[in-house]
């Protein structure tokens, strides 16, 4: 039987695929050639778009993982732990693509793949805490205590995204800073182009979340429909 | 201009893996799902109800 919730997500996935298209001419065409960091050339540039996208989207995909996490403990509801490992994987994921597009942007802006700067290691030390959760949820069969494990766990390992936010601004991080006490990095032409991609990668999480949990739920249901055949 | 494609082509590599990864997830479970009522159509007649 379709669900209601089935129509919308399909909506919701031919929505997010045309804003990420419209992200993608804005990124790649449609925004002006920056002229900050000139030296690493205005093309290369152009990463940063979907490499701040793509963070903010980890960021916000371990914020909704805490909040799922905190509601877990205090409802045990089931559908709060589908949410936090739905968002969980997805924010590791988008993490993923962060550390891989940031090292390709630092050997053209740094001459370097990769440094020990301070913002670069505490990325890469919170992609694998989050690789770390989703390792936890494998190792523990009882569904009960896994969600209990990793809620708590969720809920702890979320300080790594305000360490990771502030560190370029407490340490003096190679890293540039797009938005500070200072100044933005990005020019008003960049801007909209800037935050449209945030928009279109914003949409394309809660796609992705409508998919993943779907596909949580239809896991359960085949448990369910096992456990009756057993029982 | 080279590490600009690298760069988009590794954040779409990962989006359509994650997408893969769920579809296919999804079609085993679906698959699955189906096994068990052709095994036990009364699991069928009781999801309907």
């Amino acid at each position: 039987m379709k669900r209601r919730s089935d129509t919308w997500l399909v909506v919701l996935s031919v929505v997010s695929a045309v804003l990420i298209l419209a992200a993608l001419y804005l990124a790649l065409v449609g925004a002006p050639k920056a002229v900050m960091q000139s030296e690493i050339g205005p093309i290369v540039q152009r990463i940063i778009y979907f490499h701040i996208a793509t963070a903010w989207v980890g960021f916000l995909a371990f914020f909704v993982t805490f909040l799922a996490g905190i509601t877990y403990l205090r409802t045990q509801a089931r559908r709060w732990d589908i949410v936090a490992l739905s968002s969980a994987e997805i924010g590791t994921m988008f993490m993923l693509g962060v550390l891989v597009s940031g090292s390709i942007w630092a050997k053209p802006a740094w001459g370097v793949w990769w440094v020990w700067d301070e913002r670069l290691t505490i990325s890469l030390i919170q992609f694998l805490v989050y690789v770390g959760y989703l390792m936890l949820r494998s190792a523990v069969d009882d569904p009960t205590r896994r969600a209990r494990f990793a809620a708590v766990y969720g809920i702890v390992a979320f300080i790594s995204v305000p360490i990771n936010f502030i560190a370029i601004r407490l340490w003096r991080s190679q890293h540039p800073l797009m938005f500070g006490s200072e100044g933005g990095g990005l020019g008003p032409g960049m801007m909209f182009a800037f935050f449209f991609c945030l928009i279109a990668f914003t949409v394309w999480y809660v796609t992705l979340m409508g998919h993943r949990i779907r596909l949580e739920r239809l896991h359960d249901d085949v448990e369910e429909l096992k456990q009756r055949v057993i029982g | 201009m080279g590490y600009l494609v690298a760069a988009y082509a590794v954040l779409w590599a990962i989006s359509f893996g994650l997408v893969a990864s769920i579809v296919l997830r999804q079609r085993k479970l679906e698959a699955e799902l189906q096994a068990i009522r052709e095994a036990d159509p009364s699991l069928m007649a009781e999801d309907k109800d």
